[in-house]
């Protein structure tokens, strides 16, 4: 007799137009031990990847002179040949989304039509939004405001060397803090979230309603058919396992830099290469805490936590702060980022080529880079959502966000230097412009305590969340690969940053990273009709 | 003495269980007490199937196997986890509380290093179910 009818079963997950293919999930995946530990392994993709980094950890160490200047000098003609062509497929994503909230697309749920949604809306918010640019915030939310503002109100606005956006307002303080601010949200606004919203979706739909393995090379098979899981495929994989690690390493060894001037600004910890190397290990440690955890008592609660703390420091900036300005500025602000937005996402006859190449297309360029691992997360998050509420989630909502945070810490930022005369936030190098922004404002011993604490954790929730995605594409999609993997992936993100660190190459590296952001910005054009033709045989 | 036993079970490694399915067997035999055959799974797509509705399936055709072969009254129960690598045994310990079975039959590994710093499942699921535990190694 057999009844598995009990409770514990899900709900009917409804019909999916399921793709039929003869690949089954880890099929090439070998089983070892290693010592005591038993791996699940993804051959070639993990050996290659982890085989590939170690040689360009070497090489960049090894030629330290000459490699980081042909991965720089990579970067910036990458973003000074092909901006129209960042900012042009940037916008193609942006407007697909658009279109996907109004079509009948929208009403296709992911995980089939009757599934439910894995996690509450603000678990589901908190991770990925920490996954996706919650650092980023910390560093830029005063620091972008401020330059973009200086150098629109600058006596060379508009001159070839200036690096003010759409020609700048010179002289002019009110158009110029319109246009900074205008600026800076254009660059996390709609179009970062729209990047990582079509990868999220291509990896959820092809994964949750496809039935394909959750990883990278899934997104093709529409275009690529059973090749994909071939050498098309294990190229794909590695190549997200490739610009993932080295993404996350390199900024884990600048967040130490970064890190360690915070606490030597506000505690008179001295900067050396120990203090750093104890952050990595730090961050390391907790990250490694994190994906042992798991994701729901690791990684979804130091998100929570992250969300809360992150929330406390805002609402206080805004209490603080000039509060009547910065709310009547929040609507402002986004009429100002209508205003410019045509302007500004514009790829062709433009004459501010250091803004629109230096700050646009490596943005966009920096953005498609992370979007292997941020649209992996998200995916892996988003089960049971429809199309309608999982894009209006991932880019409207962040978006709004954005613009408050934004508001709140820039806004605050240009009045402290415009009204105020508050010199220091515009003089303080970049890592330090949030704490001097924190040092003009009331107890600003706990609110810079708070701001580190929150460096440090958006830090974890990026390197465990980033390293449950490496496991995953380098065991082929399995979601339960055994723990010691994740654990490997965790510690060698910890150990590549200390050896860019200590050795040099931090910058060729982190410039390589955002280099493959080219190639990955072909692969989610295509990404982008792999939806519309998944979705379109979709049951709606 | 046994009412009702649980036999958490790994289908994609099916082989590694003969020993602790023919125990649990056995014991069912002896005491009459149902078997529920339980196996934990992620919503992603799997080696058992596109989704846990398919892994459920699976599941059931491996418990009827089970009946029809030995004689013996079986249930099957799909057990969903987020993150399953990590969550396996408080996902078996909730279903052994919700089963109410009191006695609980598991394949485990021969001890090794690694069990020194990384509990083995089975020597979790002994000190922290409400069940008594038979560790099967095999």
């Amino acid at each position: 007799m057999s009844d598995s009818s009990e409770p514990g079963i899900p709900a009917p997950e409804g019909p999916t137009d399921l793709i039929d293919t003869e690949y089954e999930v880890g099929q090439d995946n070998i089983s070892m031990s290693v010592g005591p530990f038993g791996l699940d392994i993804h051959n070639p993709v993990f050996a290659i990847s982890g085989l590939t980094i170690v040689a360009f950890v070497f090489m960049t160490l090894a030629f330290q002179e000459s490699t980081g200047a042909a991965f720089g000098e990579l970067r910036v003609w990458l973003t000074g040949t092909f901006d129209w062509f960042f900012l042009s497929a940037a916008n193609v994503f942006v407007l697909l989304c658009l279109f996907l909230i109004v079509s009948p697309y929208g009403k296709v749920r992911l995980g089939g039509k009757e599934a439910t949604p894995d996690y509450s809306y603000s678990g589901w918010f908190a991770m990925l939004f920490a996954a996706g640019m919650g650092i980023g915030l910390m560093f830029y939310g005063v620091s972008e405001p401020i330059s973009h503002f200086s150098s629109s109100v600058a006596d060379n606005a508009g001159a070839p060397d200036s690096w003010a956006p759409l020609g700048g307002a010179m002289g002019n303080a009110v158009e110029a803090r319109n246009l900074g601010m205008a600026a800076t949200i254009f660059h996390w606004g709609l179009h970062p979230w729209a990047i990582y919203a079509v990868v999220a979706l291509a990896l959820a739909l092809f994964s949750y309603n496809k039935g394909l393995p959750l990883t990278m090379r899934s997104v093709f098979y529409p275009i690529f058919g059973e090749r994909v899981w071939g050498w098309t495929g294990h190229i794909i994989d590695i190549l997200a396992v490739f610009a993932t690690l080295f993404g996350l390493a390199t900024s884990l060894g600048f967040g130490a830099e970064q890190a360690n001037a915070g606490l030597n600004h506000i505690f008179g910890i001295p900067v050396s290469e120990v203090s750093k190397v104890v952050l990595i290990v730090a961050i390391t440690g907790i990250a490694l805490g994190s994906v042992v955890a798991g994701l729901d008592a690791g990684v979804k609660l130091l998100s929570e936590i992250n969300m809360v703390l992150a929330m406390l420091l805002l609402i206080f900036v805004l209490i603080v702060g000039p509060t009547v300005a910065i709310l009547t500025g929040f609507f402002h602000n986004l009429y100002e980022y209508a205003r410019y937005l045509p302007e500004l996402s514009n790829p062709f006859g433009r004459t501010d080529d250091n803004f629109r190449q230096g700050w646009t297309a490596f943005y966009w360029a920096w953005w498609i880079s992370w979007s292997p691992f941020v649209g992996m997360f998200i995916a892996r998050v988003s089960r049971g959502r429809t199309v309608r509420e999982f894009i209006t989630c991932v880019l409207i909502i962040p978006s709004v966000v954005s613009v408050f945070w934004m508001t709140v810490f820039g806004g605050t930022a240009i009045s402290q230097l415009v009204n105020d005369g508050y010199q220091a936030v515009a003089d303080a190098p970049l890592e330090l412009k949030l704490f001097t922004m924190l040092e003009a404002l009331p107890m600003q011993q706990v609110t810079s305590f708070i701001a580190i604490v929150l460096v440090i954790v958006f830090f974890v929730t990026s390197s465990d969340s980033g390293s449950l995605v490496i496991d995953t594409i380098t065991a082929g999609g399995k979601v339960d690969s055994p723990v010691p993997q994740r654990v490997f992936w965790a510690s060698f993100e910890g150990l590549v940053a200390i050896a860019l660190l200590l050795g040099g190459g931090l910058g060729a590296l982190q410039a390589m990273a955002v280099s493959t952001g080219f190639p990955f910005t072909i692969v989610l054009l295509l990404a982008c009709f792999a939806i519309l033709k998944g979705l379109h045989s979709e049951p709606r | 003495m046994f009412k009702s036993i649980m036999v958490p079970v790994d289908l994609v490694h099916a082989d590694k269980l003969a020993l602790a399915l023919d125990t649990a067997v056995n014991l069912s035999k002896i005491y009459h007490a149902p078997i529920t055959y339980v196996g934990v799974t992620s919503s992603a797509p799997g080696p058992l199937g596109h989704n846990p509705a398919e892994y459920d399936e699976n599941l059931a055709h491996f418990v009827s196997e089970q009946a029809r072969t030995h004689g013996i009254e079986t249930h099957g129960r799909t057990v969903v986890s987020h993150d399953p690598a990590i969550d396996l045994d408080d996902a078996l310990i909730k279903a052994a509380h919700d089963i109410g079975c009191d006695l609980i039959v598991m394949a485990t590994h021969i001890p090794n290093v690694a069990d020194h710093f990384w509990p083995s499942n089975g020597g979790r699921l002994a000190t922290h179910a409400d069940a008594s535990v038979f560790l099967v190694r095999g």
